[in-house]
């Protein structure tokens, strides 16, 4: 099993989002996105863990070129294919779905599938870790993780097919 | 000379002067507001040379400076970020305003100047300076600190109280009675109020309606909107800053960049002519006799900031050396001091010259303080061996980072494991 890190985010009023990481090696690094879109990488001071030693603001384009070098696998956004072959999808609630304006609950898509939503994405913002009463929308999209056999049972489910 | 003509000649050396003059501050890595403030007091009334062509546009272009740099604080801010930060950090805002305001309030008492200039002047040592702040952040390499979201949190809830606090202030100068003063007070609490519902509910239904592909349009319609809603504010006594504040709130997401970045030039042109406006109006002659108590007033108020941020950090399991850097960075007042003090020259034209002179000394201590407090900080309360008790009561809280041991044995103390932190997302 590939281990996964851990990245916690903190909200800047004004500013943006803090990431921050700790890494195995024992450093800390913390990456402030910008509500322009720059970004700072920052590395934590090992004296004083609450400060920065050093901050590297990035513009957009060094920050993804930066992002390329790091990135292992190229594909890997695409489809991530964990160890026991989970994979993520996300699929759309249409005017044929049976299950606009009803709730996650009436889908019973954990035990018809095993597969679960974890997500749900309206057009400006994202409802993580919906509850059993949360009602679905036309145009949702539900972020959805389980094995391919499950995500696809719930696709023929949601999507009324 | 003709009318216009000598208009368009004085207006076109006063902007010309600050460009100068903020090209000279941005030389040496400062705010340009002490400068404009300067440039400001050396003209004008009692100045070197009085501008009469120019008085009425620049007083006008000082109303506008005020309404577009509370509309662009309002932008950055979503209502949702404004009403988690309150329920999160509102004791740190209680400590902040006993602290700060306090000092404010006394001075006026004091130098005998009623209770109307107390609450003015409470205002003016009360609210610090985000935009001085969020500079000095960035400058210093900071944003990703710990103790960084602790001090935009105050900041958030001092601007957050400006919504209240301003249309009080403009009661009370007006002269309202306690009646009309606290009815003023129910409606712009009121207003307050309905607008965060609003945002937090139809944020996007008033961004939608406001939102414009064609900058051009999205320019004219937000401007002309915050303008009028700030008019409609002053006729209700509700202060037009506060006006410009909730319509900078209401707006939010695509809208609210896409305005930030279309109006930032537009504010920083209207709120020079305001800080040089401020300075017109204030006579130079007026300020030593002030000299002394501003004087006074930011060494006391210097400490009580840095108290605050050191509690403030302190709630946050912020660490020794990081609530030092929370107190020292909250230390710069600036263009929020100058907007009260503006609105309360005309009943007490004494808070003039104090608040020009209190301000030109915290904008420019400001960002010393939060470069150097912890160091300072660290210095005094350095411990000459680790095993030594700590004498100095600031540093009785808990063994800290300030006992480090000896730089000359070498060793660094492993960083304790971090508390958890409020919101974890996998990434």
């Amino acid at each position: 099993m590939e281990p996964t890190a851990h990245v916690s985010k903190t909200a800047l009023p004004g500013v943006g989002t803090r990431y921050d990481l700790n890494t195995e090696a024992g450093k800390h690094l913390s990456v402030v996105v910008h509500q322009d879109g720059r970004r700072i990488l920052a590395f934590h001071d090992p004296e004083d863990d609450d400060n920065c030693r050093d901050a590297a603001p990035l513009a957009p384009h060094e920050s993804s070129a930066l992002s390329k070098l790091l990135a292992p696998d190229p594909v890997a956004h695409l489809h991530q294919q964990f160890e026991i072959d989970l994979l993520t999808e996300h699929i759309p609630v249409t005017k044929r779905s049976p299950y606009v304006g009803r709730t996650l609950g009436a889908t019973q898509v954990r035990s018809r599938t095993g597969a679960s939503i974890v997500a749900v994405l309206r057009r400006t913002d994202a409802f993580p870790s919906p509850t059993p009463d949360f009602r679905f929308a036309l145009g949702d999209t539900l972020v959805v993780v389980g094995t391919r056999e499950g995500v696809d049972a719930v696709a023929e489910l949601i999507t009324g097919g | 000379m003709h009318e216009t003509t000598a208009l368009l000649i004085e207006l076109g050396a006063i902007i010309l002067g600050l460009g100068i003059l903020g090209r000279l501050a941005g030389r040496v890595g400062f705010s340009a507001i002490p400068l404009y403030l300067l440039a400001g007091l050396a003209f004008g009334h009692g100045g070197l040379l009085p501008l009469n062509a120019s008085e009425e546009f620049v007083a006008t272009g000082a109303e506008i400076g005020v309404i577009l740099l509370l509309l662009l604080l309002g932008l950055e801010y979503s209502a949702s970020e404004l009403v988690s930060n309150l329920k999160t950090q509102y004791p740190s805002g209680i400590v902040d305003f006993v602290l700060n305001a306090v000092p404010g309030a006394a001075a006026a008492l004091i130098l005998g100047w009623g209770p109307v200039a107390a609450v003015a002047l409470a205002g003016v040592t009360w609210i610090s300076s985000s935009g001085v702040i969020a500079k000095v952040l960035g400058d210093l390499g900071r944003l990703g600190n710990r103790e960084t979201p602790v001090i935009l949190g105050v900041l958030v809830i001092e601007d957050l109280a400006m919504a209240v606090y301003l249309p009080l202030l403009t009661a009370l100068l007006a002269g309202l009675s306690l009646a009309g003063g606290s009815l003023t007070l129910l409606i712009s609490l009121g207003t307050v109020g309905a607008v965060l519902y609003v945002a937090l509910r139809h944020g996007r239904l008033i961004s939608r309606a406001v939102s414009s592909d064609n900058p051009e349009m999205l320019l004219l319609v937000v401007l002309g909107l915050t303008v009028l809603v700030a008019g409609v504010a002053q006729e209700l006594q509700v202060s037009a800053a506060v006006g410009a504040f909730l319509v900078g709130i209401a707006l939010s997401g695509e809208v609210a960049e896409g305005a930030h970045n279309l109006l930032a030039p537009l504010r920083d042109l209207f709120a020079a002519v305001f800080f040089v406006f401020f300075g017109l109006n204030t006579d130079p002659a007026a300020i030593p006799p002030v000299l002394v108590p501003a004087l006074i007033l930011a060494t006391v108020t210097t400490l009580t900031k840095i108290g605050t941020g050191w509690y403030a950090a302190k709630r946050a399991g912020v660490r020794t050396a990081g609530r030092w850097r929370t107190g020292g960075t909250l230390v710069a007042r600036g263009e929020f001091s100058i907007v009260i003090a503006g609105l309360a020259v005309g009943v007490e034209p004494r808070i003039g010259p104090l608040a020009t002179a209190y301000v030109l000394i915290l904008v420019i201590l400001g960002p010393l303080a939060a470069r150097w407090t912890e160091p300072l900080a660290r210095r005094l309360t350095r411990t000459p061996a680790p095993a030594a008790p700590l004498a100095p009561a600031a540093a009785a809280a808990e063994p800290s980072i300030l006992e480090k041991p000896l730089p000359d044995t070498g060793v660094a103390e492993s960083a304790a494991p971090e508390p958890n932190d409020t919101a974890p997302s996998h990434g």
